[in-house]
């Protein structure tokens, strides 16, 4: 402004001359105060025994799924035959670790394959299910709400309607339809788990959103001429964060849960191993009434040790980014 | 004083709110053709800012002076009147001119607890400013910012979150953002209301040094009328939307004119025992914002309502005939010095039955 020059009042004035050469690295301080904070979460975070054990089964899965080709011992899709004359083995073999003189861990299935094997692979299938749907159903969710309910009136209408249609439909059955619709494969199911899933997310973090930007912190950045993405960026998006972490680590759990329940009904894909389509194949050959439990309990046992964790670790998280709840 | 010191013009501002009835009522309302509701929060108040000058906004609780001081930093889009800067229209400004407004006019909230951003830090939170605006010197003008907040050493807060500051310092911090960008005029809502008593004079005499040293024009709102009697050179009473008395703070707190001022001045628990002034309650309830009754506002509330006159015909803001020029009353016990007769409106009025008066509700956006 004019007057600024006029009065010379202003105490920056000197501070115009020349660019000083102090500046801070702005990169070297975002990275630093992004450490901190997750630092300071990760410390309260692994505070409770829960969390840690829950973590730990996590990251012992992740291992396992990143390394499953050296610590399988056998493809797990592929026959195993017994002898010269090719013939399937006749039932089943028993697990070596129930001392049997098969040569397989937890014997095989009915098919003639690994079931240890499948087991290892089954990890990879699960954890890519859970983590690429529970980033895009928490991502999508995220980014949904956020514009809804920053920018409100028609827009968040014509969004919130969409969210409410999607509540119309039941996950499970909307899913198995999907899948048969679109063809059992591993792409297909997770494609329908996102689909289905973002909804909460979204609403969620809308209703968030739009109390957040009502606050004071918000119209301050709006006096000082911040535009609207920078208010959603800066002000909104940090804010509702960990809300986004904990639908993720909760989405991860339901894919999981999800992804088995559509294989055991039989429309998980064929050419890729799931602890879904195990327990579905264990089903198909009876192996309850034969009381082949080393079929079907070991894939049931990895579900349930995946989803709780996913469901521990995200009630850890809200517990530390939601004090109230202590 | 000539026309070039003004810096803010507010004319006929208005600000109405829909009431929010939800989605049943506003569709029995779509089918049966009625109008929805208004909240008058501001409904017409016309006031300058002189450069450099302190101007203190008053009034009960709801009477609108947050939204008055929101709208002047365009959080609210009026829905009527306009505000001109620097002798532009604002509801006319370019995208430019908007940008300069924006950085040229700052507000300063009630509640520093709510005003931060919990999850940035002090530095990020000072420097917001200058990003949005691509100043140079970042660093610099944000130390000296805080510097003059009165928070140093600077680099030791600045990488402080909000929750670890006190009120007091989260308050300092709110200021040296508003400053950091050398505005022309701050609105400051309530700057102490929220704060510890033992807090309040420090931030005070920093919101005086910062208008003495920065030659800034501040719009104070506060229902503390001795508070704003030692930070403003003018003040504005508000009720119910409308300003009823401005004038200088010395001629307004000694020598009130109109009933509400007295009440008002009267309701402040005096700080000085030897004034020997009682404590006066104010009687009665404020009226009804959306449903505006017809003529002078506080008709129901008043000691020295006048009859028909009073109840029928809105009392102007103007100069009277009997009272010092810069002194300005909208009450009808108070000859005008402009010439203007309530009386004979009322038999105009009368006599076309009900002509439409001043309540009639423009459309509002939210
Ligand atoms: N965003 C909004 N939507 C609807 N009504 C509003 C909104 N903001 C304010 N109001 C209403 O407008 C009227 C004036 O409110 P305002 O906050 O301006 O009063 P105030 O003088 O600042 O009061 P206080 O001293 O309590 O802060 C009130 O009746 C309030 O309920
Ligand atoms: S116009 Fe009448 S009712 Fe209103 S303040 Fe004056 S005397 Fe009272
Ligand atoms: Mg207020």
């Amino acid at each position: 402004m004019a007057q600024e020059e006029q009065t010379g009042r202003s105490i920056f004035t000197d501070l115009d001359d020349g660019t000083s050469d102090e500046e801070i690295n702005k990169w070297q301080r975002t990275f630093r105060l992004w450490r901190e904070t997750l630092r300071d979460h990760w410390g309260k975070l692994t505070d409770e025994l829960s969390v840690k054990l829950s973590l730990i089964t996590v990251a012992a899965f992740v291992l396992i799924g990143i390394f499953a080709p050296f610590i399988a011992t056998h493809e797990p899709l592929t026959r195993q035959y017994q002898g010269e004359a090719e013939i399937l083995i006749d039932k089943w073999a028993e697990p070596s670790i129930l001392g049997a003189d098969s040569g397989y861990i937890l014997g095989t299935t009915a098919e003639g394959f690994d079931i240890f094997s499948q087991l290892v692979y089954g990890t990879r299938a699960a954890l890519m299910v859970g983590l690429i749907a529970a980033v895009f159903t928490a991502g999508i969710g995220t980014l949904v709400g956020l514009v809804a309910g920053y920018y409100g009136g028609k827009v968040d209408d014509a969004l919130m309607r969409l969210v409410d249609f999607l509540y119309g439909m039941p996950l499970l059955p909307t899913v198995i339809v999907l899948v048969a619709v679109l063809g059992p494969n591993l792409w297909n199911i997770i494609f329908a788990l996102i689909i289905l899933q973002w909804r909460s997310t979204a609403r969620v973090i809308r209703s968030q959103s739009l109390s957040l930007r009502e606050r004071p912190f918000v119209k301050a950045a709006e006096v000082a001429g911040a535009g609207d993405w920078h208010i959603i960026s800066r002000h909104l998006a940090p804010n509702v964060l960990p809300l986004t972490f904990l639908y993720g680590s909760f989405g991860i759990a339901w894919a999981i849960l999800a992804e088995a329940g559509v294989s055991f009904i039989g429309l998980g894909d064929p050419n890729t191993v799931s602890w879904g389509t195990m327990l579905q194949a264990s089903r198909a050959y009876s192996a309850l009434q034969f009381g082949a439990w080393w079929w079907f309990v070991p894939p049931g046992i990895c579900i349930g040790l995946l989803v709780i964790s996913g469901f521990l670790i995200g009630r850890g998280y809200e517990e530390i980014t939601n004090p109230k709840l202590q | 004083m000539s026309d070039d010191d003004v810096l803010l013009e507010v004319d006929n501002l208005k600000k109405h709110f829909k009431v929010n009835e939800g989605w049943i009522a506003s569709l029995l309302q779509s089918v049966s053709g009625g109008e929805p509701d208004y909240v008058h929060a501001v409904d017409g108040v016309s006031f300058e800012l002189r450069e450099g000058e302190t101007l203190g906004l008053a009034g009960e609780s709801g009477c609108g002076k947050t939204t008055t001081g929101m709208s002047l930093v365009k959080l609210h889009e009026p829905t009527a009147g306009d505000i001109e800067y620097d002798d532009k229209r604002l509801s006319e400004a370019s995208d430019a001119e908007l940008k300069e407004f924006r950085q040229n006019a700052q507000m300063i909230f009630q509640d520093p607890f709510e005003s931060l951003n919990p999850r940035m830090t002090v530095y990020d939170i000072v420097a917001e400013p200058l990003r949005i605006h691509d100043i140079r010197n970042e660093t610099a003008r944000v130390q000296r910012a805080l510097e003059f907040a009165e928070l140093e050493p600077a680099e030791q807060y600045f990488d402080q979150y909000p929750h670890e500051l006190s009120g007091g310092q989260r308050q300092r911090v709110a200021i040296a953002r508003a400053l950091v960008l050398d505005p022309d005029f701050i609105v400051a809502d309530e700057p102490v209301s929220m704060l510890d008593v033992s807090l309040r004079a420090g931030v005070l005499s920093l919101l005086d040094r910062m208008t003495e040293e920065f030659g800034l024009s501040v719009v104070y709102i506060s229902h503390d009328l001795s508070l704003l009697r030692h930070m403003c050179d003018r003040l504005a009473i508000m009720y119910m939307g409308k300003i009823v008395e401005k004038g200088p703070t010395d001629q307004i707190i000694e020598n009130p004119q109109h009933p509400y001022t007295q009440a008002l001045i009267n309701a402040v628990p005096v700080p000085d025992p030897d004034v020997g002034r009682e404590r006066v309650e104010l009687q009665g309830e404020v009226g009804d914002v959306i449903d505006i009754p017809t003529g002078c506002r506080f008709k129901d509330r008043c000691p020295k309502h006048m009859g028909e006159v009073c109840d029928k015909v809105v009392p102007p803001l103007e100069q009277k005939a009997d009272v010092d020029a810069d002194q300005d009353i909208a009450c009808h016990l108070f000859e005008s010095a402009e010439g203007y007769d309530p009386y004979e409106e009322l038999e105009g009025r009368s006599a076309a039955s009900d002509a439409s008066d001043d309540t009639e509700s423009a459309p509002a956006d939210d």
